[in-house]
């Protein structure tokens, strides 16, 4: 186990000073001991527990998938405030939110932030992908001179690194203790006051009204991009039908169907998170079938004060079936956002789901295709 | 609020209970409370409450426990049929679709 978790002797990486190429925008601070040699001497960056405005406008552009693959900070080794040797250490994903989170609620204390290289996502998905992991605390430790710089033998890791982490690995390999902190940041002063005991709730994934609404701007995005696809695609077919082709009804019954189209998205979109835990049924596509099934409820009272707008029975059963089928597959799709799926779970419901989408789907399209000749 | 509770009868967690040494480090990793002591003994009490994240297995020194993690992510399962990988939520390719 240990050799699978050393660095290769003269690894690049490893033998250089550490991050050595960032040095004009980093503090070089020596605090202990004698100055480490020159080829041994780490690099110690300074930060602080307070939010500029540009740290806020920054978490509102990742929520909104602005630039947030590149939403990064340096990884390292991070003082706060005017640590000791005696300090805790405090170890967080690359990913600036998840940093961000983190030091914000170390106000008014000191400790010492090891950042690892998670390329830039945030702890919990970089643990399952195990590149928050033993191996890139053991590496990060030994680049930043942890030993050197902290005579303890402790490290507080957030408990969403867990999946990717080993403990009794990291005691094995550097002789250090992982301490499992709370999964909220914000427990995060409480836990250090109880002399980092953590208490059953602290230890538990919410997903709560808040924690699925904030996730709205990045699902819009994503989903945005196949609408635009869709939109375009219903101008271009509704202008099918009497006379083969009209580019007129194609602007106009466009409108009209792109409209239907974006109620629909919004179902799926913004009331899946909304509405999570009062939709009845397990399965994320069973939430997503009664989405759906208010689309339709709505629908038909839209029609029924506004009759001259009603479109005929044979679309109006065509994109029933397109409704349903995408609310659905939307409400499954969240799936991946939500926090407490598991993969056989998600595996079993779309064994059933996906065959049933589809054919609705398909269904859908082609009635509708057939409701544009006859009317 | 009502519980949120996912498909039951799922999760391919798998313990075993001889080997448990009693170090509470399932019980400190789980984002679900699946697990909780007795007599000195781990036990799992919401075996359905298991979404499969791993955290516990990697954590137990004395091997009790078992599980095949993965995303619990339709689009990441949905990619990796496509690809013919391993469920993924690619991340990495920078698709900007991450779980």
């Amino acid at each position: 186990m240990r050799n699978q978790i050393t660095p290769r002797d003269g690894s690049e990486e490893f033998n250089q000073p550490a991050s050595g190429q960032s040095l004009n925008n980093a503090s070089v601070l020596f605090k202990f001991g004698e100055s480490p040699s020159p080829e041994k001497k780490s690099i110690i960056r300074v930060t602080s527990s307070k939010l500029k405005f540009t740290d806020r406008l920054g978490s509102w552009k990742a929520r909104w998938n602005i630039g947030r693959m590149r939403y990064t900070v340096e990884p390292g080794l991070y003082s706060l405030g005017d640590p000791t040797e005696k300090s805790h250490v405090f170890v967080s994903a690359n990913y600036k939110m998840s940093f961000d989170r983190l030091r914000s609620q170390l106000k008014g204390r000191d400790g010492w932030i090891l950042v690892l290289d998670t390329k830039g996502i945030n702890v919990w998905c970089a643990a399952g992908k195990g590149t928050f992991g033993t191996f890139e605390i053991v590496n990060r430790m030994r680049i930043v001179g942890l030993h050197d710089i902290v005579s303890h033998r402790k490290l507080i890791l957030p408990q969403l690194g867990a999946p990717g982490v080993s403990a009794h690995e990291v005691k094995r390999a550097t002789g250090f203790t992982v301490i499992y902190g709370p999964v909220r940041a914000e427990d995060l002063p409480e836990f250090i006051d109880n002399r980092l005991k953590a208490t059953s709730e602290m230890r538990q994934v919410k997903f709560e009204f808040v924690d699925r609404i904030v996730l709205i701007p990045t699902e819009i995005v994503l989903v945005g991009k196949w609408a635009l696809l869709a939109i375009l695609a219903f101008f271009l077919l509704s202008g099918l039908g009497e006379g083969i082709y009209s580019i007129d009804r194609a602007l106009s019954d466009g409108l009209f169907n792109n409209l239907i189209l974006l109620y629909v998205l919004f179902f799926g979109v913004i009331l899946t998170p909304a509405l999570l835990p009062y939709l009845f049924g397990r399965a994320f596509w069973v939430k997503g079938v009664w989405l759906g099934i208010f689309c339709v409820i709505e629908a038909g009272f839209f029609f029924k004060t506004h009759p001259d707008l009603f479109p005929g029975w044979l679309s109006s059963i065509a994109w029933i079936l397109m409704g349903v089928a995408t609310t659905s597959f939307l409400a499954m799709n969240f799936t991946g956002s939500s926090t407490y799926t598991s993969m056989s779970g998600v595996v079993k419901e779309m064994k059933i789901a996906l065959p049933v989408q589809l054919s609705a789907a398909i269904a859908g399209l082609c009635l509708w295709v057939v409701s544009r000749f006859i009317h | 609020m009502l519980a949120l509770q996912y498909i039951p009868n799922v999760t391919t967690l798998g313990y075993d209970p001889t080997k448990c040494n009693g170090c509470r480090k399932c019980i400190d990793v789980c984002p679900h409370e699946v697990f909780a002591l007795v007599n000195k003994r781990a036990v799992i009490k919401n075996l359905d409450a298991c979404m499969e994240c791993g955290a516990c297995v990697g954590n137990c020194e004395p091997l009790a426990l078992s599980v095949v993690s993965g995303v619990g992510c339709a689009y990441g399962v949905i990619m990796g049929l496509l690809k013919g990988t391993e469920p993924t939520c690619g991340c990495d390719e920078g698709s900007g679709s991450c779980c």
